[in-house]
């Protein structure tokens, strides 16, 4: 059984301009353990997909169709309670700015026992013993003394590495990183990818790592998901995809990547840009961008599966399969 | 930390020293207090006499360093009209206005912030909504007229408490106070809130913005992710980032209101420093106005220098900034 089911999930946001569809038909799957790259350009509904997740979607948005299968069970309509429940201790995030995370009043201590308690009382010695033990999991050099400190006193690389020990305090099944790295030096962004790879591996806990650089994720993710307008529009194993994609827009982020470039050439660019997600035309939402695009793509296309793979494309490269 | 509070405390100093000029010779330059004490019959030889007893022939600086002697040896001169010491004077209407400020910004702040609170967590409310309603009603109302339909409603009409003076009052370390006996408590009802509703307004304004803002924060958010309920999110996260902005204005509202509480204290017939100040300026009572206003920059530099070491207290930035 996979620890997390989302089935054509559909959050919006009902503000004065409109209806945002910022997540408008996501599915895919989670099994143990592994890590799944959300890829998508800016605006594609990456975060809020996370946040559907935790069930943390603030108004005016809200989820309205979908299915979360979170261990088996079913978290959209749950209560509050419950989901505050299952929130940290069964799936808990990472956010992308480090600074903002974390409460600068309050001791790096404080912060990690009250998440702690959060799931029942904890006495203090408990609570520093575990806290301890995973500022040093996730690198945190003398991590007794460090209980003490305020986030002020740390780097943003080592504040992010707090939020992730904050984050596996409850060793959840499944942890959603969004893009924890872009706020982040090139080199302890490598560190960081490297350090939840490992405690990804070694606790059992699975990953959904949110990023628009589809480079940094393939090297960490065995599978992916891209993301496109709110949609996932293809899904499937990241070697599989990055050799041989199918959607069209897919193919596109992989042409532009810098490392499939010939040397001394300029960079391939997906022509045209994202649509707003107010006034999206029925249909393929790729379409005006798209030249695959046909009559068939005035009507949307559904995530179809494909063995290990799936995609949402009438027109898919190299023909649909028989 | 202690370096800090040097610092601090120089720097109040500075502003005390700046404060005692600007003062003496503002005061200095309004009107001839001459003609106030000495009865306009008197001769030549009275009024040079009089002049001289109260050092007004000396040239201005040396009166001004006649003057911060006298301060510094807790002499601020006797006031001109009543012939008693200016302190004495000053410090026997202080702790009536002390009380009546206190009470009412205390008031204001505790209930303004939890309602503030209240209204910015859950701000589709008809609830938060009739908050507001009540805080723009207590921003547009002038202060005076509302004084006047509380005196009407509740001492006149109704006759459930006094409109004015201090009532009973008991004496705890030398100084008569209202609020411990429930004749004085009654007394200080009205004119309390009188001045609390412009601050109660106020700070439901400010906790309703600051907990809106923070709500929304990446700080929320993850506390929300990590599981923490809501009722701990309130109390161990918002209050504590809320309290930065409420403590500054706090500050500024407690000394502004001692010291400009004369409207009140005018309606309601309540013997404070408001009155007396009003009074000493219309005859000019030079050490009675000069001392007030001593007293005042005092009471200020006091409140901001508290309320930087409160900062230091609870925020580990400010301390680390006062570190460096
Ligand atoms: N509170 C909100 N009200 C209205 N629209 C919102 C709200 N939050 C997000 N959106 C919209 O949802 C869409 C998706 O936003 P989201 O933050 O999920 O994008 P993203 O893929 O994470 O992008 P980025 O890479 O920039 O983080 C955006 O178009 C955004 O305008
Ligand atoms: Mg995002």
């Amino acid at each position: 059984m996979s620890v997390l089911d989302v089935r054509d999930l559909r959050t919006h946001f009902f503000t004065r301009a409109g209806v945002v569809k910022a997540v408008d038909g996501v599915s895919f799957t989670l099994e143990k353990g592994e890590i799944l790259g959300l890829v998508g350009e800016s605006g594609s509904g990456k975060t809020v997909t996370g946040f559907s997740l935790l069930g943390l979607v603030d108004p005016p948005g809200r989820i309205v169709e979908g299915s979360i299968r979170l261990n088996g069970k079913e978290l959209v309509g749950m209560s509050d309670r419950d989901l505050r429940k299952r929130r940290g201790r069964e799936i808990s995030m990472v956010f992308q700015d480090p600074i903002a995370t974390l409460n600068p009043m309050l001791t790096i201590g404080q912060q990690m026992r009250m998440a702690l308690e959060a799931h029942g009382r904890v006495g203090p010695r408990a609570a520093v013993t575990r806290s301890e033990e995973l500022l040093a999991k996730v690198g945190i050099p003398s991590p007794r003394a460090r209980l003490r400190s305020y986030p002020h006193e740390f780097s943003g690389g080592m504040r992010q590495r707090v939020a992730i020990a904050i984050a596996l305090l409850h060793s959840p099944s499944v942890i959603v990183a969004d893009e924890p790295t872009t706020a982040l030096d090139v080199s302890i962004q490598a560190q960081i990818l490297h350090t939840m790879r490992d405690l990804a591996r070694e606790t059992g806990t699975a990953l959904i790592w949110i990023s628009h650089d589809l480079a940094v994720v393939s090297s960490l993710a065995t599978r992916l998901a891209v993301m496109y307008a709110g949609r996932v529009v293809e899904e499937g194993p990241t070697a599989a995809i990055l050799r041989d994609p199918r959607h069209p827009y897919t193919a596109g982020l992989i042409a532009s990547l810098p490392a499939m470039a010939e040397p001394g050439t300029a960079l391939t660019q997906i022509p045209g840009t994202t649509p707003s997600l107010l006034s999206l035309p029925p249909g393929c939402p790729f379409a005006p961008r798209c030249t695959h695009a046909t009559e068939a793509c005035t009507s949307e296309p559904v995530l179809e599966r494909h063995g290990t793979r799936g995609w949402a494309c009438f027109h898919p490269v190299g023909g649909v399969p028989a | 930390m202690l370096g800090f509070v040097i610092q601090r405390f120089l720097q109040a100093v500075v502003v005390m020293a700046v404060m005692s000029v600007i003062v003496f010779c503002g005061v200095y330059a309004i009107g001839n207090p001459v003609d106030i004490v000495i009865p306009p019959d008197a001769t030549q030889d009275i009024r040079a006499a009089t002049i001289a007893k109260l050092g007004l022939d000396k040239p201005l600086w040396e009166q001004y360093f006649l003057f911060v002697g006298n301060l510094l040896q807790g002499d601020f001169g006797r006031s001109f009209v009543y012939n008693i010491p200016v302190l004495d004077l000053i410090g026997g209407r202080l702790p009536a206005t002390l009380e009546l400020v206190l009470t009412s910004v205390l008031t204001a702040t505790v209930l303004g912030v939890s309602l503030g609170i209240y209204a910015g967590y859950r701000p589709d409310g008809w609830l938060a909504k009739t908050i507001m309603a009540v805080s723009v009603l207590g921003f547009s109302v002038p202060s005076f007229w509302v004084g006047l339909i509380l005196i009407l409603t509740f001492a006149v009409n109704l006759g459930w408490l006094p409109a004015g003076g201090r009532g009973a009052t008991v004496t705890v370390l030398g100084v008569p106070w209202s609020f411990l006996t429930l004749d004085g408590l009654s007394h200080i009802v009205l004119p309390a809130i009188n001045l609390a509703l412009f601050k109660l307004a106020m700070m439901i304004r400010l906790a309703r913005a600051g907990t809106r803002e923070i709500m929304l924060t990446d700080t929320i958010k993850f506390a929300r992710a990590a599981g923490i309920s809501e009722s701990v999110i309130l109390r161990r996260h918002l209050l504590k980032l809320i309290s930065i902005p409420i403590i500054t204005v706090f500050g500024l509202e407690l000394g502004s209101t001692l010291a400009f509480a004369v409207v009140t204290e005018t309606i309601f017939s309540w013997p404070g420093v408001g009155k007396l100040i009003i009074d000493s300026i219309a005859v000019l009572d030079r050490p009675v106005m000069v001392a007030y206003l001593i007293l005042v920059a005092f009471l200020f530099v006091t409140i901001n220098f508290t309320v930087d070491l409160v900062f230091a207290l609870i925020d580990p930035r400010v301390r680390a900034g006062a570190r460096a």
